[in-house]
């Protein structure tokens, strides 16, 4: 059984000033897949390698299962790591690189024969048992590297952005298998990705981090409906949601039209004058006959899916939206249309925490006037 | 780069492609000119060889046959010789044993102040070495150390080791930071990170940075003909104890100095194949 905990963890690199993770606590429950996602700069893999030993703590602790390993070498905290270049030693054969970790721990040549050739089994690598890894393709690579952290049967797996060398349809792939194989081994592991879509598919849960700092970790679908701030809604969701700033919030408006929230929200805003951020969205966003006047940009027609690219009068400027609709979609670059909110938009102050996402929809402004 | 970069369509680029490639040949006949002409020297008699140059003679190997024999009461080329292998190979094994742990602690895990450290080790060179022989001349006669060849060692070692390590770091800092990594997390101590992942990659560093240690130990002459004129002393020592002030030598000091050279080309050869060995060993990714 094993739990990681991060407490308090930040670690400054030398000749900087500020940290590249800042007071991290975060707490991995026994058999999770945590994703740690963020842009790059983020401190994502200082945080992983904070984990793995490769990069020592300012303050703070890290815990693995019961032990303080803060001040622990790699090799004794019983972790096995893939990294984003799969580090395969080229001079040894697959079987010897998937071998080497049990060689190095004292682990008797015939159980390691067994156990390699148990894991090739599992990775369909039997047939590459002896070859050296330049004689392998990018995806037989990855899942020599795979093997080697797999055949350890460690108390945590720890990955840095492993799937970010292959290319498209196989990373796709590689995803599902990575999440079936560890779901079957129900091993801990810390998997870190700048890439939200593989955080989201994942993640049992998704750790987002802006600067070295936690911003929100919770399941995929919070993340997505229930973001605590502005930066957690525009990172995670593709495309991203749309934001707009809004001058009045008590009377908040897209354009000329007025955005009539849903009777609570009016409450949580509170008598709040000030700037508020608006987000709702592409699938939230209705193309049509609506009443906020737009034009059409482009068209992506991904066949299940269409985004509509188009362009507002807002607060004196012209503003880009984007809009998730399903085919059929009449509409060429250049068309006047009329947009309509029809889901839930999400409410940012100043300092850009979400304070209410509440239904809305948009009402021209002549309606405004009448009511 | 596709095999297509390498033949130039335009027909300019051809026709300079092919003055460079001229340029290049005319340039290595002139460095190689005068080791033909003393491979030549060394087969041809003292006659001929001092004569004006004639394309035809007879080859003969007395000269080697000379040179190889046993001077009454001067330097032997068999002594020499076994004093210069123990010497070089020794000095170079132990610069080795020592270059690489520093290069590992300026390259791999810095420390504190790597910087400095490396330049007091180039510092090391700034002296011309004319400047330290009475200093060093002296100490080894203090410890008894004249014409013995742990003088030689030790001084071949001590001169070779800061471009050892200087060289050996270079070739350090190439190797890929996640390998290290990676052997560490696997649980390797320092004697595996050294035997699994950085010795092998960095074999053809080490094996350049080898010979050039051995290149300059086999060539040294100043120190040893200081130190060791007669006793404990090296092939270029010996080589100009062929040079007489009576009659004609340079038929035999030829043939000398292709002995002296042959080693330094067989160890330049054997690197050499080391060497691009290890360059196909290809990438990590």
């Amino acid at each position: 059984m094993t739990a990681v905990r991060y407490v308090e963890a930040t670690r400054t690199y030398p000749g900087t000033e500020t940290p590249a993770v800042d007071s991290l606590s975060l707490d991995i429950a026994d058999g999770e897949l945590l994703v740690l996602v963020g842009p790059s700069g983020s401190g994502k893999s200082t945080a992983l390698r904070m984990l793995a030993g490769l990069e020592p703590l300012d303050a703070g602790a890290v815990h693995i299962g019961d032990r303080d390993v803060t001040g622990v070498r790699p090799r004794d905290r019983d972790i096995a790591m893939v990294f984003q270049n799969y580090a395969l030693y080229p001079q040894l054969s697959v079987a010897e690189n998937m071998g080497f970790a049990l060689k190095q721990h004292g682990v008797p040549k015939e159980e390691r024969t067994a156990r390699v050739r148990e894991t090739a089994r599992i990775l369909d690598l039997e047939p590459f048992l002896d070859r050296k890894p330049r004689q392998l393709s990018g995806g037989q690579r990855q899942r020599v590297a795979m093997g080697r952290a797999i055949v350890r049967q460690p108390a945590v797996y720890l990955m840095d952005e492993p799937l970010s060398n292959l290319d498209a349809k196989l990373r796709v792939q590689t995803r599902t298998e990575v999440v079936e194989l560890q779901a079957r081994l129900g091993v801990t592991t810390v998997y870190v990705t700048h890439d939200q879509v593989e955080a989201m598919t994942m993640g049992h849960r998704v750790a987002v981090l802006r600067d070295g700092v936690l911003q929100q970790c919770d399941a995929p679908s919070t993340l997505y409906h229930e973001p605590v701030n502005l930066f957690v809604a525009g990172f995670i969701g593709s495309p991203a949601m749309n934001l707009l700033e809004v001058d009045d919030a008590r009377r908040p408006k897209i354009g000329e039209s007025e955005l009539a929230l849903d009777g609570a929200a009016g409450a949580a805003l509170g008598d709040s004058a000030g700037r508020i951020t608006v987000g709702f969205r592409p699938e939230a966003l209705r193309v049509g006959d609506g009443p906020l006047p737009a034009r059409i940009r482009t068209v992506e027609d991904l066949g299940s899916e269409m985004f509509v690219h188009v362009a507002v009068e807002h607060q004196g400027e012209s503003v880009p939206l984007i809009a998730k609709v399903s085919p059929p979609f009449e509409g060429s670059p250049g068309d006047r249309v009329g947009l309509q909110i029809t889901g839930t938009t999400h409410l940012f102050g100043e300092d850009g925490s979400r304070i209410a996402s509440p239904a809305a929809s948009l009402r021209s402004p002549g309606a405004v006037s009448r009511s | 780069m596709s095999a297509d970069d390498a033949t130039p369509a335009v027909g300019e680029r051809r026709w300079v492609n092919v003055a460079l490639g001229g340029l290049a040949w005319i340039t290595a006949l002139i460095f190689f000119f005068p080791v033909l002409w003393m491979v030549l020297n060394s087969f041809k008699s003292e006659e001929d060889a001092n004569a004006s140059p004639k394309l035809t003679f007879d080859p003969t190997l007395d000269r080697y046959r000379e040179v190889t024999e046993t001077a009454g009461g001067l330097l032997s080329f068999g002594e020499a010789f076994m004093n210069s292998v123990v010497i070089v190979l020794v000095s170079t094994l132990i610069v080795l044993a020592l270059a690489i742990p520093a290069a590992y602690a300026l390259a791999i895990k810095p420390v504190g102040k790597w910087r400095d450290v490396l330049f007091f080790f180039i510092s090391t060179k700034f002296l011309p070495v004319v400047a330290s022989i009475l200093p060093i001349w002296i100490l080894a006669r203090e410890l008894d150390l004249l014409n013995t060849r742990l003088v030689l060692i030790i001084l071949y070692t001590a001169i070779n080791l800061p471009l050892a390590v200087w060289m050996l770091r270079s070739f350090f800092v190439e190797i890929p930071r996640e390998l290290i990594e990676a052997a560490e997390v696997d649980g390797a101590r320092l004697r595996g990170q050294l035997t699994t992942v950085i010795l092998p990659l960095a074999a053809p560093g080490i094996a350049a940075t080898a010979l050039l240690c051995v290149i300059f130990a086999w060539n040294e002459f100043f120190y040893a003909v200081q130190l060791n004129p007669v006793e404990g002393s090296t092939v270029p020592v010996w080589v100009t104890t062929n040079v007489s002030t009576r009659g004609e030598f340079l038929a035999k000091l030829s043939a000398a100095s292709v002995l002296a050279c042959i080693p330094v080309v067989l160890a330049g050869w054997i690197a050499q194949k080391r060497m691009i060995r290890g360059l196909a060993m290809g990438a990590i990714k």
